[in-house]
């Protein structure tokens, strides 16, 4: 029995616990009126399904549910069909010339703040726009991807890194040819990883509001902009169960990607 | 040859194999690179380039070569007196983003600091809980996080609710539509980016340190001195980064706990591309903030892949 | 993989589908379009109109400056109509298409921003003036020093509404001038009275129907069907008339140049000059519209409100912004940029 803990620091845990504290008041209190009867936050009028039921039925909401998820799929699916063999070609390879430019290219969206990629693509698409005259969901969905590609890029990376060669090597000493490694050894095992930086896409997609609003053109709302809208007009107390289920989603799938990311032996 | 190659025993000479992987490795790149060259990089170029056109009278650009964009971030033309005076709104701007930007770094630093401790000191089988835990609000959308706080901090929110209901105050204090609204939207969406770097670097410190530590008679806050920081020193590095760059470019928490009159950059160029009909210095202003980020984000490398990790 | 392939290939397709049925894309202010007049509009033609928000003209006209938004009907102030005509961005109406055109009110048929509206069908019109919320400030509500003077108990809880030309309207009649006014001396006045001002200002906002209802705001210089609609769920809050002057605003649905569902379009700008429907435009956010005969529809709660009923003694204080000349719009903008930062 340790009476004496190295690494117990003097009042860390109390901060700690007050930080995590903190931070879940504030959702929590969110999804607790999600199911609030009345419609504001000084009375409560029993529990309630009531909210939810007018997000399910509100039409609006629908659409833009429905294209949150259309766009996310697409951005999803290219970013990952982009980003592995991008991956593929800076990891675990010996250094070349150009690594670290590619590896620095492709993560170049990360640093700069959402709201400078969405003036760029505000200029650029409305040319495009009056120029082609197509004006559909191609331009979120590029826009969604373009934001996408690194958080696509650094978990199959990282996978990657911590991969088992023995396997692959094995397979090479059974004389397998480099594509045939890949694709019944390397991606196989890379799965994981994929999928992990697949449902960070996912996610960041359905959150993207300012580069979408900069971009959308006219009907185009998604979950995330009707959102903005609503919270600049006035807020309903439908805000809060679309809230909720949001963070449901964002919960479930964040459960997956630990599972699926966890250390498993060879 | 090094020990990572996966390259089958090869009978070439190593150099032609290297430049063959090479060419290889940069065909398997091409596709992505290509797609943010075409939605990233020239959008980007096509931002610096409106930078130095003239605005039009009702917003667009006018194609003619101008620097009225960048001259009018730093001076303004008085129409009144006809002369041309610091653009001292400009500069009140700039200062409290980034005063803002900075104060979130140092509290989120501060509260994320023993939080990441925490979690990193816990047995192994508890520690993925607690992780999880704290990645929850750290992919939960933006905007539900900022509305959040409004619920709670504004005037008939949650926290005066309480105070009213259990007689404290008699009326609400006003906590939203101020800088200090804005600072605690802020430091609540960014604290995870704050704690899962420090968390990161924590983990891989060796705890054995401090045994010896104090087997030498040290206290705890020498230890944390002396010891722990200057080994997580990248992590401390890499979390204020993380928050201190997407705080320099924030949009939607000033503006919705702001009011619209705590301005932050982000909300700066938005405004030039609405009201303000001034898209030269939107642009102008847009790339200022990039290319400051882009500054920060090499020092990060620089001194983060120098020390030896593995 | 492939499964999921094909399953968001069909689910991209069928979102196209839906847009290829009888649509609308309508560009109008935030909160200002009736559900109901748009269920029964749908109902009745078989058309869906999708409503995108903005805030204010400016943004509006830049966003479609930019090109590509893909809208098909925007709705422009008075003061407005002119700069979209000027430019080009919407086109003249095919007047046989209309046949509900005659019922437009004589007194708003030939407005000269839009003489004989043959660019334009009215949609909604009102007042900008001052809300207060009375049990924080019991004093006189109907004068701009709410805003400019603020009085001691309503300082730091002020939000002004973020509408250039309103706004700087009302301060120029407040310091004495005339709206669009040229006079550099004066409008340095209302520049340093308005930048005096700020601090005790706490927002520049929107929304005011929802934050002073839940009382987020105690005063605000905003509009009065927002107003109505704010008093409705919060009875404290109080409209008032500005005696220095105040603003008479109109908004009306013009074409757009580039519109792709033109047919469309004309059959709802026919729809809304019925007085049935305009009443119910009316009847939503809580503004009187330029039908005739929409009178008989409005509901009861409407016809004697104040924020509706222009009292008798302020009558003669209301203004219509005309569109200012170049030099007063140099002014405006560049007081305004002083001011949003």
């Amino acid at each position: 029995m340790k009476q004496f803990s190295v690494t117990a620091m003097p009042g860390f845990a109390f901060i700690a616990i007050l930080g995590f504290v903190l931070l879940y008041v504030p959702i929590l209190t969110l999804v607790t009126y999600s199911f609030n009867g009345a419609a504001t936050m000084t009375s409560w009028g029993g529990f309630s399904w009531r909210w939810y039921g007018a997000a399910w039925a509100n039409v609006d909401v629908q659409s833009a549910t429905i294209r949150s998820l259309v766009i996310a799929s697409w951005a999803t699916l290219i970013s990952v069909v982009l980003a592995t063999p991008v991956a593929l070609a800076t990891t675990r390879t010996a250094a070349f010339k150009g690594q670290s430019f590619i590896y620095l290219y492709t993560n170049q969206t990360l640093v700069v703040p959402e709201i400078v990629p969405a003036v760029a693509l505000l200029i650029f698409f409305a040319a495009l726009k009056t120029w082609t005259g197509y004006q559909g969901l191609a331009y979120l969905i590029a826009a969604h991807t373009m934001w996408c590609i690194p958080l696509a890029y650094l978990p199959i990376r990282a996978r990657l890194e911590g991969m088992d060669l023995s396997l692959e090597t094995a397979a090479a000493d059974l004389y397998a040819t480099r594509w045939q490694t890949l694709r019944h050894v390397t991606l196989p095992l890379l799965m994981p990883g994929i999928l992990a930086g697949a449902m960070l896409c996912f996610i960041t997609s359905l959150d993207t509001v300012v580069i979408t609003e900069f971009v959308k053109s006219a009907g185009q709302e998604t979950l995330a902009t009707y959102m903005l809208g609503q919270f600049r007009r006035g807020i309903t107390a439908e805000i809060n169960a679309i809230s909720t289920v949001l963070l449901m989603l964002t919960i479930v799938l964040l459960f997956a990607f630990f599972f699926l990311t966890r250390k498993r032996a060879a | 040859m090094t020990p990572n190659q996966i390259t089958p025993a090869s009978l070439n000479p190593a150099q032609r194999q290297a430049r063959a992987d090479a060419r290889r490795n940069w065909l398997l790149s091409a596709p992505a690179l290509l797609f943010l060259t075409a939605f990233a990089t020239l959008p980007f170029l096509g931002v610096l380039v409106y930078s130095f056109l003239t605005p039009g009278q009702y917003g667009n650009v006018v194609w003619k070569f101008s620097t009225d964009g960048w001259v009018g971030l730093v001076l303004t033309h008085d129409v009144f007196d006809d002369t041309l005076v610091w653009a001292d709104a400009h500069l009140t701007i700039i200062w409290r983003t980034v005063r803002l930007a900075s104060l979130t770094t140092l509290i989120t630093f501060v509260i994320g600091f023993p939080m990441a401790w925490f979690i990193a000191t816990r047995p192994p089988r508890t520690r993925a809980f607690w992780l999880f835990l704290i990645t929850i609000p750290f992919w939960t959308n933006l905007l539900i996080r900022t509305f959040a706080i409004n619920e709670v901090i504004r005037n008939e929110g949650l926290i005066n609710s309480v105070l009213m209901d259990l007689g404290l105050i008699s009326s609400p204090i006003a906590m939203i539509y101020s800088d200090g609204a804005v600072l605690v939207g802020m430091g609540y969406a960014y604290l995870p980016l704050m704690v899962l770097p420090l968390f990161a670097a924590m983990d891989r410190f060796d705890m054995r340190l401090l045994e010896a530590g104090y087997d030498l008679y040290a206290s705890r806050l020498t230890l944390l001195w002396r010891i722990v920081v200057p080994v997580i020193k990248p992590g401390i590095i890499a979390g204020c980064i993380l928050v201190f760059i997407p705080a320099l470019g924030a949009y939607v928490t000033p503006r919705v706990l702001g009011g619209g009159k705590n301005m932050m950059l982000g909300n700066l160029i938005d405004l030039q591309f609405g009201q303000g009909r001034n898209w030269p210095l939107g642009a102008a202003i847009s790339i200022t903030l990039a290319a400051v980020t882009l500054v920060a984000m090499l020092v990060i490398l620089r001194v983060t892949t120098r020390p030896a990790e593995r | 993989m492939k499964k999921m392939l094909i399953a968001t290939a069909m689910l991209l397709a069928t979102t196209a589908l839906a847009n290829a049925e009888g649509v609308l894309n309508l560009y109008n202010w935030g909160n200002y379009t009736s559900p109901e007049m748009l269920a029964k509009f749908e109902k009745e033609t078989g058309i869906k109109v999708t409503v995108t928000d903005y805030d204010s003209n400016d943004t509006a006209l830049a966003k479609i400056e930019a090109g590509g938004a893909g809208f098909d009907l925007v709705v422009p102030s008075a003061n407005f109509v002119k700069i979209w005509i000027e430019k080009g961005l919407i086109q003249e109406l095919d007047l046989s298409k209309l046949p509900n055109h005659k019922n437009i009110a004589p007194e708003w048929m030939n407005v000269d921003y839009d003489p004989g509206r043959k660019f334009t069908v009215p949609w909604q019109w009102g007042t900008t003036g001052m809300a207060v919320n009375q049990t924080v400030y019991a004093g006189d509500v109907n004068t701009s020093a709410i805003f400019m003077d603020p009085p001691e108990e309503l300082k730091g809880k002020i939000n002004v509404t973020p509408e250039m030309g309103d706004v700087l309207a009302l301060a120029t009649m407040y310091m004495g001038g005339e709206p669009c006014s040229e006079d550099a001396e004066l409008m340095k006045k209302v520049r340093d009275k308005l930048l005096e001002a700020k601090p005790s200002w706490m927002s520049m906002d929107y929304g005011m129907e929802d934050k002073m209802a839940t009382n987020d705001v105690m005063a605000s210089v905003y509009w009065n069907g927002a107003i109505l609609r704010a008093h409705l769920r919060n009875p404290d809050v109080k409209y008032g008339y500005p005696k220095e002057g105040f603003v008479v605003w109109m908004d009306q649905v013009a074409l757009l140049k580039d519109a792709k569902n033109v047919e469309e379009a004309y059959k709802f700008l026919d729809f809304i000059a019925l007085p049935e429907n305009a009443a119910m435009i009316s009847a939503f956010a809580r503004y009187a519209n330029g039908i005739a005969g929409s009178e008989a529809f409005m509901p009861d709660d409407m016809k004697t409100a104040v924020e509706v009923v222009i009292p008798q003694e302020f009558k003669d204080k209301g203004h219509f912004i005309p569109t200012c000349s170049p030099k007063a719009q140099e002014y405006i903008t560049a007081i305004w940029t002083a001011l949003q930062k």
